[in-house]
């Protein structure tokens, strides 16, 4: 633990062509690393669609990265308005995203899922109003 | 097949081919980029009628073996750009993604 790699990453809450530096970032550190790319490949999807939920979402947030010794941590942090129903977010459809986010190809309703997904454990932690956290593990 | 092969085909053209020896395992086609992430595997081309940058993004995360833009898409400078920094191999086809589709059944 105490030799644990991490980084930080600040997303920028107002650009969807920026949106992708942190999860591009991470990919390179971890291929620097030489670390499994099926294992890269996972955290890195989850972590993009993390950051573009904060995009849509939340106005930005921070992400935060650990290689431990048997897994990759990423804690995602907003303080954006919160997920009233974390269950019903949960489900592949379901999205609150606007019109002008679709036409991106974004607001399929599949963020969520997809870092469940992609993830070996995924914790919401998430108060409306005030903002959301969530933490992925993704074991090598 | 490689992308550099594919691109050599009488319907399609190259837009970035940084890595144009990449080997293509499989199709995947759509719009939904979160679709995409989701179902897409490492190394098939992806065919799909969105260009924005987001699509570059996508395509380098999910470590697809290419973008193919179909129905003539043609993208902006700043797409090409990052997609050629990103090493994202890039394609174009006028034809439909349903008819893209069934070249590739034929070619892969």
């Amino acid at each position: 633990m105490s030799d644990a790699l991490s980084f930080h990453y600040d997303v920028d809450g107002e650009s969807f062509s920026s949106a992708g530096q942190a999860s591009a970032g991470v990919k390179k550190n971890l291929r620097q690393l030489g670390i499994d790319p099926e294992i890269i490949r996972k955290v890195s999807i989850a972590m993009y669609e993390g950051e573009i939920n904060m995009v849509i979402h939340a106005g930005g947030g921070e992400a935060d990265i650990t290689v431990e010794d048997n897994c990759i941590v990423i804690v995602l942090t907003d303080r954006g308005p919160g997920i009233a129903d974390i269950d019903k977010a949960m489900e592949e459809g379901y999205s609150t995203a606007r019109d002008n986010i679709r036409a991106l190809g974004f607001g399929a309703g599949m963020g969520l899922p997809n870092m469940k997904r992609y993830t070996d454990e995924m914790n919401i932690s998430s108060v409306v109003g005030e903002g959301t956290t969530i933490t992925m593990k993704v074991f090598f | 097949m490689t992308v550099s092969e594919l691109a050599q085909l009488d319907d399609f053209e190259a837009v970035a081919l940084p890595e144009a020896d990449r080997e293509i395992d499989g199709a995947y086609s759509g719009d939904l980029l979160s679709w995409v992430m989701g179902r897409a595997r490492a190394g098939n081309a992806w065919i799909t009628i969105m260009s924005n940058i987001n699509v570059v993004a996508v395509a380098s995360l999910a470590d697809t073996a290419c973008v193919i833009l179909a129905e003539g898409v043609i993208p902006d400078e700043e797409f090409t750009a990052t997609a050629q920094a990103r090493q994202v191999n890039v394609l174009r086809s006028g034809k439909p993604a349903y008819e893209i589709s069934l070249i590739l059944g034929s070619v892969l």
